[in-house]
């Protein structure tokens, strides 16, 4: 899809792929009828914080049914409701808040959580972030607010891919040591191979143990599964050519 | 509809007031502060129903976006904050989360203008009508007084989609009379009627300006005033014009630069559909700076002497 639209982000959505898939396979509640379901307000909350990672977002509600697999082939185009970024307002199934101007979601996730929690509704909140957004400020007022309002209905999962649109995260600011500062701001944490998918089925059900907000670290390589795009900067925001979506497919299908 | 006896009342309390009497009947209501509650008044909301006021402390990005989760999941929240770190600091916040999305958020927010004195050019906001006119599906609204204040209050609450309050930091005299007046957010309000010239205003330099058209009578010119409580959506630019064709010219008065805000809202429509010769009385493309609320509004030419002084010069009578 990205290659049909000729632009996207191909390789921070392919470092989140088995995330979504174990989300929505295996851990969350969210039913594909959406709204139409007498469920509906049980389904646990969704929230890409990393916007632009909506190709593979889509992907994984198309598959699952939240709309129709054709409709990928409109993403990023006038008048889709495949937004490049994803936006309440194109009515796309699956789809809880408008994300793409980063360090804001998780902002968002408090406060569904805290209206969860008014609400005595149990459901919970998951959102993923990019590490690289981490380094918007906002991001560490949340998680300051998410820890002093206790919010144990609050799971993140952190896409650590390690590269941003100009490079290496640790050349351009570095978030190390991340684990021993999400602890010091009272979360509890869990460092996972994000590709492995037992791992990351484990360290969800974990977090949904937890009595305090809790941050998924998943280990990523950015581009995953394509040996071209594979840990290249150069492939966060551009599409493949003819001969290069002919590669990825029979690599990504091997 | 105005007000007989002379009344000094705070903005901001009637703010306070209105969301207490709010959230006693509106659960959904919930309300967020960056540490400012006692100034904002929000503290009354607070400590009436402390499980649905949320402090975000000193983070008001923070808050904008908690405002955005808990109106997706449909509440109400009522944000507040000085209106400097409401909109310049949160303003891809408030676009791209709260009115991109169209949510049910309100904010309102306190010390707009050159009056919040002494503080100086870093807390007064000068520019904030300017960044949320510029923003799709947000309404703005500067109410004039106490009693106005409580009325858009409840009308923000009642209306779905993203609000934009701009409250004075100044206790002000109360122009609008509680029992008589009901606030149009589709109207001008005619508080003076007049043929020589227009002047429209709203928010704290309304009072100026009526008691500056009484000056003015004494010297023979007879101003139409027009408070615009409501510029987006500009529901009252029909008012405007009309008046506008009547007396065949117009003086803008806002506490706020002259750009952006009322005066370039009344240009706008009046260049579409009535060209008509415009004076814009406001800040003049300038930071504020420390003073006295009195002396600051005499600097920036807002006082009812300084606005006659101007007017009757830029209309060639002396």
């Amino acid at each position: 899809m990205i290659h049909a639209a000729k632009s996207g982000h191909p390789g921070g959505s392919l470092s989140c792929v088995e995330i979504l898939s174990v989300l929505y396979n295996k851990i969350m509640f969210v039913p594909c009828d959406w709204k139409k379901s007498a469920d509906f307000h049980k389904r646990d909350r969704f929230i890409l914080s990393k916007g632009h990672a909506s190709a593979a977002l889509y992907s994984v509600l198309a598959q699952k049914g939240f709309f129709p697999v054709e409709e990928l082939m409109t993403f990023r185009k006038l008048g889709s409701r495949l937004q490049g970024h994803p936006s309440t307002r194109t009515g796309l199934e699956g789809i809880e808040v408008s994300t793409g101007s980063l360090g804001q979601g998780l902002s968002i996730a408090t406060g569904v959580a805290l209206a969860l929690k008014l609400n005595n509704n149990p459901a919970n909140v998951f959102v993923l972030l990019g590490d690289g957004e981490m380094q918007e400020g906002s991001v560490w007022e949340a998680l300051m607010s998410a820890a002093h309002k206790k919010l144990d209905n609050l799971i993140i999962v952190i896409d650590k891919n390690n590269l941003q649109i100009d490079g290496d995260t640790n050349d351009v600011k570095s978030l190390e040591p991340l684990n021993d500062k999400l602890e010091s701001f009272g979360w509890n944490t869990k460092e996972v191979d994000g590709h492995n998918e037992d791992e990351l089925e484990k360290a969800f059900i974990e977090a949904k143990k937890s009595t305090k907000p809790f941050a998924v670290i998943a280990n990523t390589i950015k581009g995953k599964g394509v040996s071209y795009m594979e840990n290249n900067a150069g492939w966060h925001g551009k599409a493949p050519n003819d001969d290069e979506l002919k590669i990825a497919l029979e690599e990504l299908n091997a | 509809m105005l007000k007989k006896t002379i009344e000094i009342k705070s903005p901001r309390n009637a703010y306070g007031e209105t969301l207490v009497e709010l959230g006693a009947t509106n659960k959904n209501i919930v309300v967020l502060d960056a540490d400012l509650s006692c100034s904002t008044q929000t503290c009354k909301f607070q400590k009436a129903y402390p499980d649905r006021f949320f402090n975000s402390g000193i983070a008001e990005q923070d808050m904008m976006c908690t405002a955005a989760g808990l109106a997706t999941e449909g509440k109400i929240p009522f944000v507040s904050t000085f209106a400097m770190f409401a909109t310049a600091r949160c303003l891809d916040q408030i676009r791209n989360s709260i009115c991109y999305p169209r949510l049910n958020v309100k904010i309102v927010a306190t010390h707009g203008g050159v009056t919040v004195g002494e503080d100086g050019a870093s807390h007064q906001a000068l520019e904030d009508i300017s960044y949320m006119r510029s923003i799709p599906d947000i309404c703005v609204i500067i109410p004039a007084d106490y009693n106005e204040v409580k009325q858009v209050v409840k009308y923000a609450s009642e209306i779905y989609g993203p609000v934009y309050i701009r409250i004075a930091r100044t206790n002000l005299k109360t122009v609008f009379d509680e029992s008589s007046y009901v606030f149009n957010p589709e109207r001008a309000v005619k508080v003076r009627e007049g043929s020589d010239v227009t002047i429209v205003t709203n928010g704290e330099t309304l009072m100026e300006v009526i008691s500056c058209a009484d000056m003015l009578k004494e010297k023979g010119i007879n101003a139409e005033v027009l408070h615009v409580p409501v510029i987006k959506p500009f529901l009252a630019a029909g008012d405007v014009i009309e008046s506008a064709k009547k007396t065949g010219v117009v003086i803008t008065v806002e506490n706020h630069s002259i750009i952006g805000g009322l005066g370039s809202a009344v240009c706008e429509v009046l260049s579409q559909s009535l060209p008509t010769r415009v004076l814009r009385i406001g800040t003049p493309d300038c930071f504020g700076q420390s003073g006295e609320q009195r002396s600051l509004l005499e600097f920036y030419g807002l006082t009812d002497t300084k606005l006659c002084e101007n007017i009757s010069r830029y209309l060639g009578k002396k």
